[in-house]
Order: structure tokens, then sequence, then C-alpha cells
């Protein structure tokens, strides 16, 4: 597919996968002709998807074999039920027999799904303790977060347990969704109609000024390929290490020192004053102005 | 059970100094023995960026006291007893997912380096907090009248649409989405429930000698027919 112009945060799941991959590379593993959907939705009398909202396969990546997994964030918000991160999970335990250079992860998901909630809770941790098996391995696990529903829930958490998250300013990544904070602590903490807020708090440019993203890139599906490339043949000059105890005292001094240098902070905007010589300017930077300036703040 | 009663009764009196310090609780304890090292939070904390990272602080003290000791690493038993993540803009801002992912991170580090990482459900184990290190263990078992969930059906009838007595109908006879323990239990997704009756440092001694680190969740909520789809799927995708 020629995905020069297409959005990222447009397409549909399957449009990101087939973008990000070479061309004619993908086999999908339990397409949607097995047609694994969800019994929990249907005995809810709830759409269903053949693919219960994930596709899941074996790829390559400027000819690198990568396990790519896309979640459909128009199937209820991506959202993470019992088949849905069985596929996931199976994909990653996939990854420790086949090991490929990197498995990828397209994720576009709220989180857990509501209506099968205890198993896709279940399902969640199970996905977490695949990748850190994976990742333990030596294998890295690459988030990409550029979809309409973001990284929230438990799959903001799995996402930042990767390797490497690659992000666009449209990209949302958080745990509490805004509607969740506004719903239960009111709209004077969190109005989640305010979006230029929103994107102040959980968007791309924000995540990636404070690190938890670690590449942001245009919205555009050849931008996301070409991150995905860089990174894997990256890590082939520099073999992906497995976190050691002296990499995570090191990563809890990081966040320690962020929760006191940013003790009460409450709005992208102190972090764009910490950070940039001209913080006003930052929501109209472009991307490459952006990065341009932040190594430079750094 | 208060804090202190539980772990009198678990290791006996005298038999640990786990104390607490606002909702974070740690020390360590003997179970046989054997001494382990206790993490926890309490009072249905809402777990925000700072008492994740002193439970992941904890778990790395542990890893290194062990190491440098070269004494066999002890094992860590997790006292979870949250009503989930925070919910605030400044922790969103912060990024508390990124917290949490640490804490997971420093469990799977305790892992490798042979720590034996057990979860003991003592009041309320919900969502993201439950998540961050609860669920991460090798072994999970639930204290009685533990309560887990994801949502109460009320709220999740709001976000769902779906009409409440519809899903109080369904809790009955799907433990797929109803809150309880005994609905974790059937899924595989706690291992134990412990009654009010057993010998609690027996269970206990018991559960952290047949702790494994290999995640067999999937599998035991089969057999336990609470989880029918979750193993076989995983199952065709590694065949696929």
């Amino acid at each position: 597919m020629n995905g020069r112009r297409i959005s990222y945060f447009e397409a549909s799941a399957r449009m990101r996968l087939s973008g990000l991959v070479d061309a004619g590379s993908f086999s999908e593993f339990c397409p949607p002709e097995m047609r694994l959907t969800s019994p929990h939705l249907a005995r809810l009398d709830a759409p269903l998807a053949f693919d219960d909202g994930v596709v899941v396969g074996r790829a390559a990546v400027a000819g690198h074999k990568v396990l790519i997994a896309a979640q459909e964030g128009r199937f209820n918000g991506g959202s993470v039920g019992e088949v849905h991160g069985a596929k996931i999970r199976g994909l990653l335990d996939k990854a420790l027999l086949e090991r490929p250079e990197a498995v990828l992860l397209l994720v576009d998901s709220g989180g857990v799904r509501l209506h099968e909630a205890n198993a896709g809770l279940i399902a969640i941790s199970e996905i977490m303790r695949a990748v850190l098996r994976v990742q333990a391995a030596g294998i890295p696990v690459f988030a990409f977060v550029g979809g309409s529903c973001g990284a929230f829930g438990g799959m903001g958490i799995v996402t930042r347990m990767c390797a490497e998250v690659v992000m666009s300013e449209q990209g949302r990544l958080g745990l509490s969704g805004p509607e969740v904070i506004e719903t239960v602590k009111g709209v004077e903490e969190f109005d989640s109609r305010d979006r230029a807020l929103v994107w102040r708090v959980n968007g791309g440019k924000l995540r990636r000024a404070l690190g938890d993203a670690t590449r942001l890139v245009d919205d555009l599906i050849p931008a996301f390929r070409t991150a995905a490339a860089d990174l894997i043949a990256r890590y082939q000059l520099q073999p992906f290490a497995p976190a050691s105890l002296d990499t995570l005292l090191d990563a809890q001094a990081k966040l320690a020192g962020r929760s006191a240098r940013f003790a009460t902070a409450r709005d992208g905007r102190e972090i764009w004053q910490a950070t940039f010589a001209d913080p006003s300017r930052v929501p109209e930077l472009t991307v490459d102005e952006f990065n341009l300036q932040l190594g430079e703040a750094a | 059970m208060n804090g202190q009663a539980v772990f009198d009764r678990l290791f006996g009196a005298g038999g640990h100094n786990v104390v607490s310090d606002g909702l974070f609780l740690h020390g360590s304890a003997k179970v046989g023995a054997n001494s382990v090292s206790v993490i926890g939070t309490i009072e249905h904390a809402a777990i925000d960026g700072l008492l994740a990272l002193r439970i992941a602080d904890a778990i790395l003290q542990v890893v290194r006291a062990d190491a440098a000791a070269g004494t066999p690493p002890r094992p860590i038993i997790f006292i979870a007893d949250t009503q989930g993540q925070a919910l605030s803009r400044h922790e969103e801002l912060l990024g508390l997912n990124g917290y949490f992912a640490h804490v997971a991170r420093c469990t799977d580090l305790a892992r490798r380096h042979g720590h034996r990482l057990l979860t003991l459900i003592n009041g309320e184990a919900v969502s993201g907090g439950f998540l961050a290190y609860g669920l991460m263990a090798d072994r999970i078992c639930a204290l009685p009248d533990a309560q887990v969930r994801v949502m109460d059906l009320r709220a999740m009838s709001r976000v769902t649409k779906i009409d409440l007595k519809r899903l109080e109908e369904l809790a009955g006879i799907s433990p797929v989405f109803a809150p309880g323990a005994e609905n974790y239990w059937r899924m595989g997704g706690i291992h134990e429930i412990w009654s009010v009756d057993d010998n609690w440092p027996e269970r206990l001694a018991a559960a952290l000698s047949c702790a494994s680190d290999t995640d067999d969740r999937a599998a035991i909520g089969l057999q336990r027919d609470g989880r029918q789809l979750a193993a076989p799927t995983a199952q065709l995708v590694r065949d696929a």
C-alpha cells in the first residue's frame, strides 16, 4: 500500500499495519476467517469483530523479521478482552520461539474491555509479564501510539514497559483517561473537552519532552514506518540489553527526580517552561522543530 | 482484619517487624526458618507516583541487599490493598502509567534474580493499582473478604450503557465481569482463596513452595472453567 499521505490517526489498524511493513510480507495469525470472536460480547448482544479488535502476525520491516500486533480503536475502543488479550499474549510467547528482530505493538486502546472486565484485567497482566519475558530474552518490544484511542489503562502501562515508544503529536498516552478523571473528580480537576489541555497532559509532545516517548514523528504512516526501520537498525548495531539492577536504580532516580521537580505541576505548560527557551511557541512547532529544540535543550 | 492483626496471624506475634508509614507498608518476617521481605499498601490506598516509587525502591533494595550479601534471594510478599490508581491531572501529567510500568519491571528483575513473589490481597485489589505489582506475582492469594474488581456494576452500566438489571442477572452466571475474588479464582487470576479457619502460616509456606516463575494463569482459568478461550487462543497464535 502507498501510505504516503495517509494519516496514521485516521487509518484503520489494518491500514497502519500494512503501511508499516514491507509490501506483501505480512502473514496473519488467526485471521478473521477463523472468527475468533468474543463470547462475552455476544452474551450482551454487543457487536462482534471477527478478529476481536486486534490483528497479529509476522512481517518484515526493511527486510527485518518482526512480529506485529495492531489494535483497532474503532472496535470497542481497542479494548482488551479475553480473546483480544490472548492473541497479543500468544504473539509475545511466539517471539520467544521465533526470535524476531523486534515485536511491534501498534497500540490503540483505552485498556480493559468492561464487558469482560475480569478477563481483560488478567489478560493485560499476562501481556505485561509476556513483554517482560520477551525483553528479558533480549528481544526489544516497540510501542507505536498515534491512534484515536491513544494508549490508556493497562495498555498505557504496557506501552511504557516497551524498549521504545514512538508517538505522533496526536497520540495520547496515560493511565486514567481525561473522561474518567472528569467523571470521578469533577470538571475542575480535568476538563476532558478542552482538547488543548488534554494534549498538554497526555499528548505526544508532552510525552516526548518528559522522555516517556522516545521518538516523536509526524502523523503519517510512512513516518511511523521510518521510525520502526531506524530503531530495528539501531538495535542491530547495539543489541537490546534487558533491564539490570543498575538500569532500574537509574530509572528510579530519574522518576523520583521528575516527581520532585514537578511536584505541583498540573499542566504541560509547566514542563515546556522548564524545557524550552520559548515555551509559548511549543504547541505550534513542527515535529522537526520540536525535536531539534528538544535536542538543544538536552 | 487490621494490619498488625493480619501480620501477627501470618507470622506469629514477634515473628515480624512489618510496619506502615503512611499508606506504605514494609518489613521482614520469617516463614518457617526462612526470611521473607514484606512490601505493600494499606487502607485501600489510591496508588500515586510517590507510592509506586516507594514500592519499586523497596523491591530494588531487597534485590540489591541479597545480591551484595550473596545470600539466597528472599521471597517477597506483596500485600495488596488498593482502590486503584490515583486519579488526578497531576499524576497523569507526570505519567503515572510509566511509574507503574517501572514497578512492574522491578518485580520482573526480582523474579529473574531468583526471588519468589507472592501476593496476599488484604482488603481491596482494584484495576491499575492491582496491575502494578499484585498481579505481577508468581502466586496470588486472597485473604478472607478480599474485594477484587475493575469497576463496580453500577459504574460499568453507565459506561457500557447496558442496563444494570441485565448486568446483575448475568453476573450471577458469568464470572467474566462481576466483581469478586471468587470470579478471579475461577478465571485463574487468583490461585488461592484463604478462609478465616485456615492455618495461615501453613498456607503461606505451602503457597511459597509451589510458586513458580511461569505464568500459568490462563491454563488454570481453563481448568477451573472460568476462562475457556485465553489459553487455547494464545496456543493457536503460538502454533500458527
